[in-house]
């Protein structure tokens, strides 16, 4: 008898391509890891207590008063009427709704010395905004700490927009029909069925949009009139540490900049996952 | 006998019943909300957008020309361009792989390594300058005595801009197409490889074109972070007219000189292209999703 070698019948296993493995990391580690790693270093050097006085210096306080307190009117501002935007792109039919849509992403693909340059003539003293503005109620925007507000909510406009949409487009109109069946009026409906699904939506975006404004430099440089203790942000403290070659103060404040940024990246993250716990599997797709 | 039930539409309410007061308020926050949406963003985003167009041409079309043709701003340009153009292909690069990679594998801290690669979009632009300027200064980086021996020059140079405007915008590519490549699952990819095909084959025969329109997408975003990347890019370039000054430095910086019409002139050749490449990103976002919709129904 001839003995038939037995071929595998298994199919080949597929491998994945191990070189996108590599360049990915390759990639990473040169880009991305290499420069956290050493912005860790960098502040690892400097003694503890200088650390604590570089951060909480006078200057450095001041001007994180400006950067997260603006910031946070800002998303706050944007988390009402991102709200109202939303609901009016999805909820309302209006000529011109398109561009509409499209005008939110603006502040997205718009480079933010343009969107800078843009909103501190319109809302400087004799700008289309800034002159009424000064004339009826005596109210300066461009070069106070009112012009960095409106960069910040012109930059963190688009978020929650953005976050709140596909909720909203996704509740079901028989939650609201069996609400006015049972007898509630449209205040109570939307503030006790609908405006407890969006929330975590709206806070998200609200987050998101907070993180964006107190990292944002271009479009508020620009609109700002840069005086410390009165409307300096954070990134441009950093920026004149280093033109005055105080390298140190600058990798501590840029450490704390960025110790917020891991935090809130963090907490972004927990509010969509404890996001989506309410709204089921509807929304997965 | 057959009973005629009219659509429900056709049924009005008895003639008795009048809208009341409250019924007309009602019927008026609709038209409310679209008016405060519309004034809102009018005022925070439109107005803004136009005041540039209208400034830039404040003297008319011909002053217009003559501040395009400004040396500083061409050589800003070409900067501009030269920076995206070695940016935007290495991050091309880098996001297919990682897709690739990255989307089909199960292993533990895969939400983890997303967020990493997420992390450029959440640190300020300055600190991620500042990151390269520690790294790569010649007095006082990491690296400054590797770089001096060699005679490199990084920071205040086109090197540096370059690194800038990549780590800014690496992350659009892989977050574009990684969401497409799960859920399209490995079906293609498994038949072209028993029948013979190579990882190269199969990877630009069947896994590129397939994620062709996120891959564009992907690619739209990152050519327009890139050309108006400002804050990373000012911190590493030294800014210095007619050598390292960007596009978006140049609009800054003309500004400050008050050359408020040079400044506005450069403004909007930028945000001509921001405006085309939303343009381009509505259309290719409508495709993916007539794509994303017939994979749905397919599977």
């Amino acid at each position: 008898m001839v003995s038939v070698p037995s071929r595998p019948r298994r199919l080949p296993r597929l491998k994945l391509p191990s070189w996108s493995w590599r360049i990915t990391w390759t990639y990473l580690g040169l880009i991305l890891f290499l420069p956290l790693i050493g912005m860790f270093l960098k502040a690892g050097q400097v003694s503890p207590p200088e650390f604590w006085a570089a951060a909480t210096s006078s200057e450095a306080v001041a001007s994180y008063k400006v950067s997260f307190g603006v910031a946070f009117v800002a998303s706050l501002i944007n988390g009402f009427f991102g709200l109202v935007v939303a609901w009016a792109l999805i909820r309302c039919r209006f000529p011109g709704q398109r561009l509409l849509d499209a005008l939110i992403d603006l502040p997205f693909a718009l480079p933010t010395a343009v969107a800078g340059l843009a909103l501190s003539y319109v809302y400087s003293e004799e700008g289309w905004m800034g002159k009424p503005l000064y004339d009826l109620f005596g109210l300066k925007v461009s070069f106070t700490i009112y012009g960095v507000a409106v960069a910040m909510v012109f930059i963190s406009l688009p978020f929650v927009v953005r976050t709140v949409e596909p909720v909203l487009r996704s509740l079901e109109k028989e939650q609201e029909e069996a609400s006015a069946c049972l007898g509630a009026n449209q205040l109570q409906t939307f503030f006790l069925v609908i405006l407890p699904q969006l929330f975590p939506a709206i806070l998200a975006g609200i987050a998101q949009g907070f993180s964006r404004a107190v990292g944002e430099y271009g479009s508020v440089v620009m609109i700002a009139s840069n005086v410390p203790f009165k409307d300096l942000i954070t990134p441009t403290l950093i920026i004149q540490k280093l033109e005055e070659y105080d390298f140190n103060s600058a990798t501590v404040i840029g450490s704390v900049m960025l110790l917020f940024s891991l935090v809130s990246l963090a907490v972004i993250n927990f509010i969509q996952v404890w996001g989506q716990r309410y709204q089921g599997s509807e929304s997965a797709n | 006998m057959t009973i005629v039930v009219p659509p429900l539409e056709d049924i009005q309410p008895p003639q008795w019943v009048k809208p009341t007061f409250s019924d007309r308020a009602k019927s008026a926050v609709p038209a409310l909300i679209v008016v405060v949406a519309c004034l809102y963003v009018g005022t925070v985003i439109l107005l803004p957008a136009l005041s540039v167009v209208v400034q830039a041409f404040a003297k008319g079309l011909q002053p217009f020309l003559d501040n395009l043709t400004n040396e500083d701003l061409l050589h800003a340009l070409r900067l501009t361009l030269f920076a995206t153009a070695i940016a935007v292909p290495a991050n091309t690069i880098f996001g297919l792989a990682a897709a690739t990679a990255i989307a089909r594998r199960k292993f533990r801290g895969k939400a983890l390594l997303l967020s990493i690669i997420d992390l450029p979009f959440s640190i300020s632009p300055v600190v991620v300058g500042l990151m390269l300027v520690l790294l790569y200064s010649p007095n006082h980086g990491l690296f400054a005595g590797v770089i001096n021996s060699l005679g490199w020059k990084i920071i205040f140079s086109w090197p540096g801009i370059v690194l800038a405007t990549i780590l800014v915008t690496f992350p659009f590519m892989a977050r574009e197409v990684i969401p497409l490549l799960e859920e399209e699952g490995w079906d293609q990819e498994e038949a072209a490889k028993t029948l013979g095909a190579s990882d190269w084959q199969v990877f630009w025969k069947v896994t590129l074109p397939s994620v062709r329109w996120a891959a564009l997408y992907g690619l739209i975003l990152t050519t327009a972070r890139a050309l108006g990347e400002f804050g990373a890019v000012s911190v590493v370039s030294g800014n210095v007219a007619g050598q390292t000054q960007t596009l978006p430095l140049f609009v800054e910086d003309a500004y400050k000189q008050y050359h408020t019409e040079l400044a506005f002139g450069a403004a909007l050749v930028l945000a001509g292209v921001a405006i085309v490449s939303l343009l381009l990103k509505i259309l290719v976002e409508q495709i993916l999703e007539k794509e994303k919709r017939a994979l749905r129904a397919d599977s």
